[in-house]
């Protein structure tokens, strides 16, 4: 439970959402675009549970004032959130895919670059 | 004056002609050239049973329309036919329904064989028109139709490129001329205010109007008439022409084109009279340029060149006679002339049709071959030599007698080129008639049909007996010319002068075809390249007047293309500025993500250096 520590998982959070935003706009493939999306939003619930761990009680922001949450409960309340975050991503996922489907059936390539507004 | 639906009857057929042929030419096929035919044969009939009524004394006017009525301006569509408007008529009318009938066989076979017959008879209506008319708006309207036709069939065998140029060079050099005309009209309804044409040639010579403005005024309307008749220093066209088909040279020669400006003169009388500076002006411009195109037409070695030479020394004849006071002998020598070159110009057409070229050098001995054609051609040069009994001889000692009153010089000019006429013509005659044939093509010609013999036949038959029209015999064609002036008085001595002049040059020309022994020195030599060359006038005006033109142009296009560019210029900006645009917005999913993040990441940067 040290800063170190902290900043290890925010520092990693911060490599998968590059990660992810690099795979969402260089990658063709319409799932490795998709997959991309998806390692963003965990990124930012990595963001989430991290913080929420190491929030110090009686944290106080330097314009809000003191937080009324912090300690376990606010730690709890993190992993909870974040678990509804996994099932917001699995509907995503559930709609991107269909998306993806149906532009295929559309237009048959699986590159999105491919599936612009021309012709 | 008289009531009557005559002059406009006159223009109906070849009005109906040109509307059928522009309308229906393909289906029509062979058919066109009759109906051209039957529209100027019509046209004919009609000026016939016009001109025998107006020989009775009476002007026939017919009923008009208000063109144009804005304040005092009125503009009337009218037509009347006095005597002069009669004699005109017929010639035009005559001369058209020949040369239609003769194109029927000529053009037989050409791509273009109905738009032909579309054209020649549009430059029919335009003359038939231009006679008619009571205002000088219509006058001047039919006058550049005329022009206008001309192109039309000058340029007719539009693939080649001299005929082109010759179409476009006859449009712009007249166009100097009508500048003259259309001047002289404004000037007219100023001083008059009116643009009537009897209104105004009455204000004309009633003595109101100012000396100075009658002078300016008479000299503008030769201008205008020089151009259109290829008067020097505007004759430069008119040997060019010689590209269209040789129908078309034969109307545009003897009775439309080149006419229209000796009629405007005839018409515009009271004016030349009027002012004594202008009516000595016309004489000797008539009388040089006479004796200088019969020069030039010593040297030309094609055929149709050398006729065109002589139209415009012809011409100098009838510009001499308008000048020297006799509307009288311009006329008459008008009719006479029109029926001759009409003549020479079909049988011009006849050869070209058997030889395939104009060229003289190409000839030879076609007497034999072709003795009707040359019957025809002997009787058309004979008559524009001027023996009697044929019409020229009548009609050009009345010019030379009323050349008489107008001074020493146009005299002797006018004497002068009888001699010249003689040389060439005899010179032409021999070349191509006579000796042994120089060609193949020469030695095979045949006489052609006799829908092309016909024509010319009956121009015979009129060059015979055109002479006598003057006579007491002659009935309604005397009285018609008399109405137009007294005749001049002629001595015996200048009618036994230019027939012996004549034979003295005939037999001149013969020496000179057949190669009389001349030395050639480098003087020779210079004086026949001079000849050909036209005296350097063309190559003047290239150098001079065209070059500038041609200069000026240049920075007019320069200008255009500079206001020009900043209109497309600004457009094509836009428009390149869109296209960068639109590919901003090609429906690039990942590219509008990448837009987005790089503004995210801007707003970003800007909020962390103004949040610090």
């Amino acid at each position: 439970m040290t800063d170190g520590m902290l900043v290890g998982l925010l520092l990693f959070g911060a490599l998968l959402f590059a990660l992810g935003l690099y795979g969402a706009l260089a990658q063709r493939n319409a799932v490795r675009v998709l997959l991309a999306v998806e390692l963003m939003l965990l990124a930012g619930g990595l963001n989430v549970v991290a913080l929420t761990r190491f929030l110090p009680a009686g944290a106080e922001n330097r314009r809000l004032g003191p937080l009324p949450l912090a300690g376990d409960y606010a730690a709890a309340l993190g992993q909870t959130t974040t678990l509804f975050f996994l099932a917001v991503a699995a509907a995503e996922v559930a709609i991107g895919l269909a998306a993806v489907i149906a532009a295929y059936r559309l237009r048959p390539t699986p590159n999105v670059d491919e599936m612009d507004e021309r012709e | 004056m008289q009531e009557s639906w005559l002059p406009w009857a006159v223009l109906a057929p070849p009005f109906g002609a040109f509307v059928l042929l522009a309308a229906f030419r393909r289906p029509l096929g062979r058919l066109a050239g009759w109906i051209g035919a039957a529209g100027a044969t019509l046209a004919l009939v009609f000026a016939l049973q016009a001109a025998w009524t107006a020989s009775g004394g009476v002007t026939l006017s017919a009923p008009s329309v208000a063109l144009l009525s804005a304040g005092d301006v009125r503009i009337e569509l009218g037509a009347a036919i006095g005597p002069l408007q009669a004699v005109m008529l017929v010639v035009v009318a005559a001369v058209s329904a020949f040369v239609h009938l003769y194109s029927i066989d000529y053009m037989a076979g050409h791509r273009r064989y109905g738009t032909y017959f579309q054209h020649l008879s549009l430059f029919t209506l335009a003359m038939l028109g231009l006679v008619v008319a009571t205002n000088w708006v219509v006058f001047y309207l039919f006058w550049e139709l005329v022009g206008a036709a001309s192109y039309l069939l000058i340029g007719f065998d539009v693939e080649r490129e001299a005929a082109r140029r010759a179409a476009v060079k006859a449009f712009v050099v007249t166009r100097i001329g009508d500048l003259g005309l259309l001047a002289a009209i404004w000037g007219m309804a100023q001083g008059a205010g009116s643009f009537d044409i009897a209104e105004t040639l009455a204000w004309a010579s009633s003595g109101a109007a100012p000396a100075g403005t009658v002078t300016a005024l008479g000299l503008l309307m030769l201008l205008g008439a020089a151009g259109k008749s290829g008067q020097f220093p505007l004759h430069v066209w008119l040997p060019d022409a010689m590209e269209g088909p040789t129908p078309v040279s034969a109307l545009l020669h003897a009775a439309t084109m080149v006419a229209a400006g000796a009629y405007l003169l005839a018409l515009a009388f009271p004016i030349v009279q009027a002012s004594p500076e202008v009516a000595r002006t016309t004489a000797v411009l008539g009388a040089f340029t006479a004796l200088f195109a019969a020069t030039l037409a010593l040297g030309e070695e094609d055929l149709k060149r050398v006729l065109a030479y002589s139209t415009v020394s012809q011409l100098g004849y009838m510009f001499l006679a308008v000048g020297a006071g006799s509307r009288f002998a311009a006329m008459f020598h008008l009719t006479t002339h029109a029926f001759f070159k009409a003549l020479l110009f079909l049988a011009a057409g006849a050869i070209y049709h058997a030889v395939g070229t104009n060229d003289l050098a190409a000839m030879g001995g076609l007497a034999r071959r072709m003795p009707k054609t040359a019957g025809l051609f002997a009787l058309g040069a004979l008559a524009l030599v001027g023996f009697p009994p044929l019409a020229g001889f009548f009609s050009k000692e009345a010019v030379l007698a009323a050349a008489q009153e107008a001074g020493g010089v146009p005299l002797g000019l006018g004497v002068g080129t009888v001699f010249l006429t003689a040389v060439y013509m005899g010179r032409l005659y021999v070349l191509a008639f006579f000796g042994e044939p120089r060609t193949e093509a020469a030695r095979e010609a045949r006489e052609p049909g006799g829908l092309i013999l016909g024509p010319m036949a009956g121009l015979g038959v009129l060059v015979l007996v055109a002479g006598a029209a003057t006579a007491p015999v002659a009935g309604p064609s005397a009285r018609l010319l008399a109405a137009l002036g007294p005749a001049p008085e002629a001595g015996a001595g200048l009618g036994a002068a230019t027939v012996l002049l004549g034979i003295a040059g005939l037999l001149a020309g013969r020496r000179l075809a057949i190669g009389a022994r001349c030395p050639m020195t480098a003087a020779v030599r210079k004086a026949e390249q001079a000849l050909q060359a036209g005296f350097y006038v063309d190559a003047c005006y290239r150098r001079t007047v065209v070059a500038a033109s041609v200069f000026v142009g240049r920075i007019v296009v320069a200008v255009d293309a500079l206001v020009d560019g900043l209109f497309t210029g600004t457009a094509a900006a836009v428009a390149g500025a869109g296209r960068r645009l639109r590919e901003a917005e090609a429906g690039q999913v990942q590219r509008y993500n990448a837009v987005a993040l790089l503004v995210l990441v801007i707003i970003a940067l800007v909020a962390a250096i103004r949040g610090r």
